[in-house]
C-alpha cells in the first residue's frame, strides 16, 4: 500500500510520518507537495505536523485552501483513509472534514511530553488493530490542542461513537489532572461520520521504535497496513 | 560633520577613528563610519579577545572546519559531518526576552544550514538571577516562550541545556544557544564570494529598521537607558526561516552555488565583506536592489539593518535560473543586487552612484587588535579563602546539622530541581531521533540510515570561574566532555560560547585570559579542539559585572546508537559504583551557597590525565553494555546525583555506604563534604551484580579508581557516612521536592 504525506511550507513533522511509513512498517511512501493538486495514487493521505504557513494567524486557517487540499477532500469523501496528526488534524477541523475547533492549550504553553490514551472505538482505519480501552503512551507537542465543540455538536459526536481517544491517567481513567491542554470531554482524537477520516493531537510516529523510548504508537500504523491487507485479500477472494 | 559625539555614538574610539582616515586616506563620509563601526566592533572583530583566542586547539584528524566559517564541523563517519556551534544573545534577551531569544535561536540556526547542514538538535544554557528576584520570571517566561517559539515552530528539537540561577544575573542573563547539524563531509559549503561577475542574491525577509546598530549594542554596558534600546533589537518569523531552511538546502544539492551566508550581525554589511574577502575578492551592491520593507531607508540604514531571516549567496555564472526557481517554489524571491568583483572592494551604489567604497582588508585583517591590560582582580584572594574549622564551629554553635533537610532543600534549588517546567516547552522529540530525553543527561540524537547517534552537552559554572577563571573553565570543558561520555559517547569536539564583563577593565580581561588558557588546557587534554564559538562581552549593568561564564559544548559520538545510558536506575539488585575519587571539596558548591550563603573558596582540583582516563573508561563501559545507568557527580555532590539516578525511574532507591571521611573533627563539615561536596571526575554508575567484577576490571587497567558504595532497591535513599546513616528519605518525597521547585514560582498563575 502506499502512503502520501502532504508537505506544507511549514510541515516539520513530513519526514517523521515518511520514516514510519517506510522504513518502519516497510510501506510505499510518497510525499505531496501542497501545491500540486495530485494524490499520485494514495492509498492513505496523512497530514503531519507542523506550523503549516506558520500559522500566525489560526493553526491550518490558511492550509486548507491549498490546491492539494481539493483532491485531499475528494479523496475522504469517496471513503479514503485519511489521518490528520497534531497540525494535520488542524487543519482538518479548519477544512470541515472534522467537527468542532481547537483553542490554546489550557495554561497557555506548549506541551512536549509522553501522556496516556485510552482507545474508546476500533471501527476505524486507524484504531482497528486495538482494543477498546487499551491504554496507549505516545508523545505530544502541540501549544492548540484543546478540543472544543459546543454542548449539542459534542452530545452527536458522542451518540455517533466518534471519539477515538482520550487523555486519562496511566491506569485509562479520565481525570483532568492527566488532560495536557484541557480538551472538552478529554477528547485527543475523533473521527467524521464516515469514520474514514481521523484527526489526533498525539504523535505516533514519535512512538514506533524502541530506541526512540516507547513503541505505543505502532498500533495506528498497524491498523491502516491491516486494513488493506483485508481489503486487498477480500479482493483477492473475489 | 564627523565629530566626538558622531564617533561616540557608533561606539569608535578617537584613536580608531584616525586608523580609519589613514587607512582609506581620507574622511570616511557617514554610511562608511557606520559600516566601520560595526566591523570593528567588539561582536564583529573580536578585537579584545583574538590574540587569545588563538592559542586554544583547533584541529585534529577530526576536524572538518575549524574556527573562521559559519560554524565548525567534525568528521562522524560514514561519510557524514556534524555541524555545529553556540551563540549567545545576551543583551537582545534582557531588553526583549522572546524576540532576543527567538532571534538568537534563527541566528545560530542560519549559520548552521549556511554551511550545508540540515540543523537536527538545538540545546541552550541560560543564567538568570534569583527565581524569586523581581523581574526573573518575567524574563525566564519570555526568554523559554522564545527559544520554543522559534525551535518549535521550524521544527528543529530542543533536547537538552543547562539553566543556572544566581544573583549576579539578575541585570544581565545569559542565553546561549547551540545548534548541530547533519551534511556529507564532502558537501560542506563555505561563506565564499569569488568569480568576477557572478551575480550576487538577496533572498529572505525584506530589509527594515530594525536591529540597526545591534552589533553595536552588543559591544556596550547596560544602565538605566538599556529598555530604550529596544529598536535595535529584532524580530523573528520562524516560517520565514523555515522557507530559507528547505529552499537554501534544495539550492545546495543543484552545485549552482559558489558560496552563501546569513545575514546576523552586521546584516548586509558583514555578509558582503567577510563573503568578499574569504574568496579573495570584492563584492559591489547596489542597495536600491535590496528588497526594501520601509519606505525611505537610507544607504547607511539599509547596511547596518539586523532584519532576521536574510540569506547572501553567490551564483554560478549561467545557473542563474535555476537557483531563481527553486526559491520560487518555496514562495521566496531571489534579488540579485550585485555581483562579484576582483578589486577586494566593498563597494556601495545606490542608483548606480557610489556611496561607500572600503577595501575588504581595512574591515576584516586591519581591524584593531588589542593586548588589553590585565590583573588579578582585588576580590580573589579573599574570596578563594575558605575555613572549613570556622564553618564547622559555626555549624555546631547552632544546632546539630540535619542532612535530611539539607538534601531536600539542594533538591528544591531552582539550579538543581528538575527542568521539566521550562524543556515541557520545547518540542524536544520533533524528526524522532532523540534517544536521551532532556533531563537524563546528554542529549542524544540518533543519525538515521546509520547505527550511529550523536552526544552533546553544554556545561560551565560561573561561581567556579569567578573563584578561579582557569580552573573553572577547565571544568566546565571537563564536565561537558564527561557529561556526552556518561551517554556512551566519545567526545570529538568543542565549540564555546565567552560570557564576561567588560574587556577594558584589567581583572576582567584577566579573567578572560585565564579561562581561555583553562579551556586550552582542558582541549588539549581531553582531545575536543575548538571548532568555533562566540564571544560576548560588556556583560554588565550599572558598572557590575556577571561572573565569568564561558560555556562550552562538546558534541560526541556514539558507533551503536543502541549503547546509549541515561542517568536512570534500572533495575533493584544493581551495584552501585562511584567511578573517581570522592575528596568531597566544597569550595564553590551548591551547598555552600544555598545552606551558608557562601560564594567562596576554591574550585574543586582537576586532574585532567585522571579526567581523560575516567571518560574513556565510560565509552568501553557503555561499549560493552557493563553499565545500566551513568550520572555524572556535579551541582549538589554524589547524594544529590544518587537521588537523581532514582528519579523519573520506576521508584527504586538506593542504599549506600560512603567510607574513608574522616570523623574525628569538625565532624557535620566533613560528612557534608562527602554528601554534597562537588569534586571532579566522579560517576555513579549502576552495574548488574554480574558484571562488577568486569567493571572493576576494566577501571583498574584504566587507572580509574572504583568502589561499590551501595545498591539500588527499596523505595528509599539511604546513604551512611563512616557507618552512620545520616539520610533516609523517601524517593517518593524527594522527587517530590526536586520535580516542583520551578513549577511553583509559577503556580499561582496558571491558577
Amino acid at each position: 500500500m502506499k502512503f502520501g504525506i502532504v508537505v506544507f511550507p511549514g510541515s516539520n513533522c513530513d519526514e517523521d510520518a515518511f520514516h514510519a511509513a517506510k522504513d518502519v512498517f516497510g510501506q510505499d511512501a510518497e510525499y505531496l507537495w501542497h501545491k500540486d493538486a495530485d494524490l499520485k495514487g494514495a492509498d492513505v493521505v496523512i497530514l503531519p505536523g507542523g506550523f503549516a504557513h506558520g500559522d500566525y494567524l489560526r493553526t491550518g486557517a490558511m492550509a486548507r485552501f491549498s490546491p492539494i487540499m481539493a483532491p485531499v477532500r475528494a479523496f475522504a469523501e469517496r471513503g479514503g483513509p485519511v489521518l490528520g496528526i497534531c497540525n494535520g488534524f488542524q487543519i482538518l477541523l479548519e477544512a470541515g472534514l472534522l467537527p468542532g475547533a481547537m483553542l490554546r492549550n489550557k495554561g497557555l504553553k506548549y506541551r512536549c511530553e509522553h501522556i496516556y490514551l485510552r482507545v474508546e472505538q476500533t471501527d476505524t482505519p486507524f484504531s482497528g488493530a486495538a482494543t477498546v480501552g487499551q491504554v496507549l503512551r505516545i508523545p505530544i507537542g502541540h501549544g492548540e490542542g484543546n478540543y472544543f465543540a459546543p454542548p449539542d455538536m459534542l452530545k452527536q459526536l458522542e451518540a455517533n461513537r466518534q471519539v477515538i481517544l482520550r487523555y486519562t491517567d496511566p491506569h485509562g481513567h479520565v481525570d483532568d489532572a492527566w488532560n495536557p491542554n484541557g480538551s472538552v470531554n478529554a477528547i485527543a482524537a475523533l473521527c467524521n461520520g464516515g469514520r474514514n477520516v481521523v484527526g489526533m493531537m498525539p504523535h505516533p510516529e514519535r512512538a514506533c521504535e524502541a530506541l526512540l523510548g516507547g513503541v505505543d504508537g505502532c498500533v495506528i500504523f498497524d491498523s491502516i497496513v491491516r486494513a488493506f491487507r483485508s481489503a486487498d485479500s477480500l479482493a483477492l477472494q473475489r | 560633520m564627523i565629530d566626538a559625539a558622531v564617533l561616540e555614538r557608533h561606539g569608535l574610539k578617537p584613536d580608531e577613528y584616525d586608523r580609519i582616515v589613514t587607512f582609506m586616506g581620507r574622511e570616511p563620509n557617514l554610511t562608511e563610519l557606520g559600516i566601520f563601526s560595526v566591523m570593528w566592533s567588539e561582536h564583529c572583530s573580536y578585537k579584545s579577545s583574538r590574540v587569545h583566542l588563538r592559542t586554544l586547539p583547533t584541529e585534529g584528524p577530526q576536524v572538518l572546519q575549524g574556527p573562521g566559517e559559519n560554524a565548525g564541523a567534525v568528521d562522524i563517519g560514514e561519510g557524514l559531518a556534524a555541524v555545529f556551534k553556540i551563540e549567545s544573545h545576551n543583551h537582545p534577551s534582557f531588553i526583549e526576552p522572546y524576540q532576543g531569544a527567538a532571534t538568537g535561536v534563527g541566528g545560530i540556526i542560519r549559520d548552521i544550514f549556511t554551511m550545508g547542514a540540515r540543523p537536527i538538535a538545538l540545546l541552550n544554557s541560560l543564567r538568570f538571577g534569583d527565581l524569586d528576584a523581581p523581574g526573573t520570571r518575567r524574563l525566564l517566561e519570555g526568554v523559554v516562550a522564545g527559544i520554543a517559539g522559534y525551535g518549535n515552530s521550524i521544527g528543529i528539537p530542543t533536547v537538552g541545556g543547562e539553566i543556572v540561577f544566581e544573583p549576579t544575573y539578575a541585570g544581565n542573563p545569559l542565553v546561549n544557544v547551540f545548534c548541530l547539524g547533519i551534511a556529507k563531509a564532502s558537501d560542506i559549503i563555505k561563506g565564499v564570494a569569488s568569480g568576477v561577475g557572478n551575480a550576487v542574491y538577496y533572498v529572505g525577509a525584506k530589509t527594515g529598521r530594525d536591529g540597526i546598530h545591534g552589533a553595536t549594542m552588543a559591544s556596550a554596558e547596560f544602565d538605566d537607558k538599556s529598555a530604550e534600546k529596544r529598536p535595535a533589537v529584532q524580530v523573528g518569523d520562524p516560517f520565514m526561516e523555515k522557507l530559507l531552511l528547505e529552499a537554501c538546502l534544495e539550492v545546495m544539492q543543484t552545485d549552482a552555488l559558489i558560496g552563501i551566508q546569513d545575514m546576523g550581525a552586521a546584516g548586509l554589511t558583514c555578509s558582503t565583506t567577510e563573503m568578499g574577502s574569504r574568496g579573495g575578492a570584492g563584492v559591489e551592491i547596489d542597495v536600491t536592489l535590496v528588497p526594501q520593507r520601509e519606505s525611505g531607508m537610507t544607504p547607511y540604514e539599509i547596511m547596518l539593518s539586523e532584519s532576521q531571516e536574510r540569506m547572501l549567496l553567490v551564483a554560478k555564472q549561467g545557473r542563474e535560473a535555476e537557483v531563481e526557481r527553486i526559491f520560487e517554489k518555496w514562495d521566496l524571491h531571489a534579488s540579485r543586487i550585485g555581483h562579484v568583483t576582483d578589486d577586494g572592494m566593498l563597494r556601495v551604489k545606490e542608483r548606480g552612484v557610489v556611496v561607500a567604497e572600503i577595501p575588504n582588508r581595512a574591515l576584516t585583517d586591519e581591524a584593531p587588535v588589542y593586548r588589553r591590560p590585565m590583573s588579578e582582580p582585588e576580590y580573589l584572594r579573599e574570596a578563594q579563602q575558605l575555613d572549613l574549622d570556622t564553618l564547622g564551629h559555626s555549624l555546631q554553635a547552632g544546632v546539630r546539622q540535619d542532612h535530611n533537610s539539607t538534601l531536600l532543600s539542594l533538591l528544591g534549588s531552582p539550579t538543581i530541581a528538575s527542568k521539566k517546567w521550562i524543556y515541557r516547552q520545547y518540542d524536544h522529540m520533533v524528526r524522532t531521533n532523540t534517544i536521551n530525553l532532556p533531563g537524563l543527561g546528554a542529549g542524544v540524537v540518533r543519525i538515521k540510515g546509520t547505527d550511529r547517534a550523536l552526544a552533546m552537552s553544554v556545561d560551565g559554572n560561573g561561581r567556579y570561574c569567578y573563584l578561579d577563571p582557569y580552573r573553572g573553565a577547565m571544568l566546565a570543558v571537563a564536565e561537558a566532555a564527561r557529561n556526552v561520555a556518561c551517554s556512551g559517547a566519545r567526545p570529538l569536539a568543542a565549540t564555546n560560547c565567552l560570557n564576561f564583563g567588560n574587556p577594558e577593565r584589567p581583572g576582567i580581561m584577566w579573567q578572560f585570559a585565564r579561562a581561555v588558557e583553562g579551556i586550552g588546557a582542558a582541549c588539549r587534554a581531553l582531545d575536543v579542539p575548538i571548532t568555533g564559538g562566540n564571544v560576548s562581552l560588556y556583560n554588565e549593568t550599572d558598572g557590575k559585572a556577571i561572573y565569568p561564564t564561558p560555556t562550552i559544548g562538546v558534541v560526541g559520538l556514539l558507533e551503536r546508537a543502541d549503547r546509549v545510558v541515561s542517568r536512570r536506575f534500572q533495575e533493584s539488585g544493581d551495584a552501585i559504583m562511584l567511578l573517581g575519587h570522592g575528596a568531597g571539596e566544597l569550595g564553590g558548591s551548591e551547598y555552600l551557597k544555598v545552606m551558608h550563603d557562601l560564594v567562596r573558596g576554591l574550585p574543586p582540583a582537576l586532574d585532567l590525565d585522571a579526567e581523560r582516563a575516567l571518560q574513556a573508561l565510560l565509552v568501553r563501559l557503555a561499549d560493552e553494555r557493563l553499565m545500566r545507568s551513568a550520572h555524572d557527580c556535579s551541582d549538589g555532590g554524589l547524594a544529590v546525583t544518587i537521588a537523581e539516578c532514582a528519579f523519573e525511574s520506576i521508584g527504586i532507591g538506593a542504599e549506600v555506604s560512603l567510607e574513608g571521611v574522616d570523623v574525628s573533627r569538625v565532624v557535620d563539615v566533613n560528612i557534608a563534604a562527602a554528601l554534597f561536596g562537588e569534586s571532579a571526575s566522579r560517576v555513579v554508575v549502576s552495574v548488574v551484580p554480574a558484571h562488577v567484577t568486569a567493571v572493576l576490571r576494566h577501571a583498574a587497567a584504566a587507572n580509574v579508581p572504583v568502589r561499590v558504595i551501595g545498591q539500588t532497591g527499596g523505595s528509599r535513599l539511604r546513604l551512611a557516612v563512616a557507618g552512620r546513616i545520616v539520610i533516609d528519605q523517601s524517593v517518593d518525597d524527594a522527587e517530590r521536592v526536586w520535580a516542583t521547585a520551578i513549577d511553583k514560582h509559577f503556580a499561582q498563575r496558571v491558577a
